[in-house]
């Protein structure tokens, strides 16, 4: 089992509903309960499966209300103008709500998810092109996922969070700017000193299940 | 697919937080649809931008944001978000868009010694493009300035570095001189781009360029 810290078995109010909710829409994993091993990410993925399943508005709205006004502040950090990033927030959670069914918890924790359709939403409203999508992919020769891969996936990025912040202010400033597109490419390359295989060796779910089925 | 040649950390890095050129997205976006492998490396800095995503302290959204949402959810034209189907073609999804549906739609430019390009359309701060090169043929000797991505589409080619098969990408940087040359069993085609232009150690092909655009 894995080290967690603290915040990680703190308590979070959970609707009852989501105690038993199934977990992938495509009928790979049947109706789990998972009592014990709620936490907020864990919550997050859980509303996002209920859109999808559901068409649950009222687990919409607890998405909207989390993670809404961290995308508009993440969108004007990276430059963007109030307005637009108003706009690109809303168009975000309409992308949540019409791609839920994409989402699958055993690859991507829900900030994750959601990050990546925000990233993308910026990336248009900024050069007003295409940017080319890999991610809505389907992974080959998907093995079934197990329940724990969710939690352990939801649990590894929250411990990776955990390990950006706890960078020395300096690197831990570097990666952030990055992320609000505050640096160029050529500025990453040129940085030493940069902890990147400390950081990614924080989650790995992925490519260790990647290479357990290739054995 | 397991590919042997994979981006670098910083690269990958950039990716994921979407500072990279529509030219260098485009390759390793075509790259994460050939290899589970390659896409199983980005989801960890994809994770790093989730993780600050949560970390930010939020912004106000307006009032009536949330109605707003649900009435572009239910004006939106029953559009349907199909994952797209992982297929065995040359070109893989997101290359399509720019490259046409097949090897066979492509506009070819002869570029001399049977090599032929074709340029796809991005954005200025990169360019990239299709490379033909026939079994065995080399490509002149060169260096660069800035960053290149090469990633092997089909065929294979080799340099003083290694061989590079299908998904495998080869980054060019100021250090990297070669000479890289298709594998003498079939033509390799590649897909390159790159933000700075090549350094030619022969004349003829330095006069050429401004026409290849190269």
């Amino acid at each position: 089992m894995l080290d967690l810290p603290d915040y990680i078995n703190q308590d979070f109010e959970v609707p009852d509903r989501y105690s038993m909710i199934p977990l992938c829409s495509k009928g790979i994993l049947s109706k789990v309960i998972i009592k014990n091993e709620i936490n907020s990410a864990d919550h997050w993925a859980k509303c996002i499966l209920s859109v999808s399943s559901e068409k649950d508005e009222e687990a919409f709205s607890s998405l909207f209300t989390h993670f809404a006004p961290r995308i508009k502040s993440f969108l004007m950090k990276s430059g963007t103008g109030a307005i637009i990033a108003e706009e690109c927030a809303q168009e975000t959670m309409v992308t949540v709500w019409h791609k839920a069914h994409l989402f699958d918890p055993t690859r991507a924790a829900a900030s994750t998810w959601i990050f990546t359709i925000a990233r993308n939403k910026r990336i248009d409203a900024a050069r007003r092109n295409n940017r080319p999508e890999p991610e809505d992919l389907p992974w080959g020769n998907d093995p079934e996922p197990d329940a724990s891969d969710i939690i352990i996936i939801q649990e590894e990025t929250t411990l990776l969070a955990q390990a950006v912040k706890d960078l020395p202010s300096k690197q831990r400033s570097i990666v952030e700017r990055a992320f609000y597109a505050d640096l160029s490419h050529q500025e990453i390359a040129d940085e030493t000193g940069l902890p990147l295989g400390t950081i990614k060796s924080r989650i790995r779910l992925a490519l260790q299940r990647l290479r357990h089925n290739m054995k | 697919m397991t590919i042997k040649h994979h981006l670098n950390e910083k690269l990958l890095m950039s990716y994921a937080a979407g500072i990279l050129p529509e030219a260098f997205n485009l390759v390793v976006a075509t790259q994460m649809s050939i290899s589970d492998e390659a896409r199983a490396r980005l989801a960890s800095y994809e994770a790093i931008g989730g993780g600050i995503l949560e970390e930010t302290e939020k912004v106000e959204m307006s009032p009536n944001s949330l109605q707003d949402v649900f009435n572009k959810i239910k004006s939106a034209k029953t559009k349907k978000f199909n994952a797209p189907k992982m297929v065995e073609g040359v070109f893989p999804e997101p290359l399509k868009k720019y490259a046409g549906k097949e090897l066979g739609s492509v506009k070819w430019k002869n570029i001399g010694r049977g090599v032929k390009q074709s340029i796809l359309k991005t954005d200025s701060d990169a360019s990239a493009r299709l490379l033909y090169i026939p079994a065995g043929t080399a490509m002149p000797n060169h260096s660069h300035n800035g960053l290149e991505m090469t990633l092997v589409l089909k065929g294979s080619f080799h340099d003083e570095k290694d061989l590079f098969k299908r998904g495998d990408i080869e980054i060019g940087d100021q250090d990297l001189h070669h000479n890289p040359t298709a594998s003498n069993d079939g033509p390799c085609i590649c897909l390159v781009a790159s933000d700075a232009s090549l350094r030619f150690k022969s004349i003829i092909p330095r006069l050429l360029q401004p026409f290849f655009k190269i």
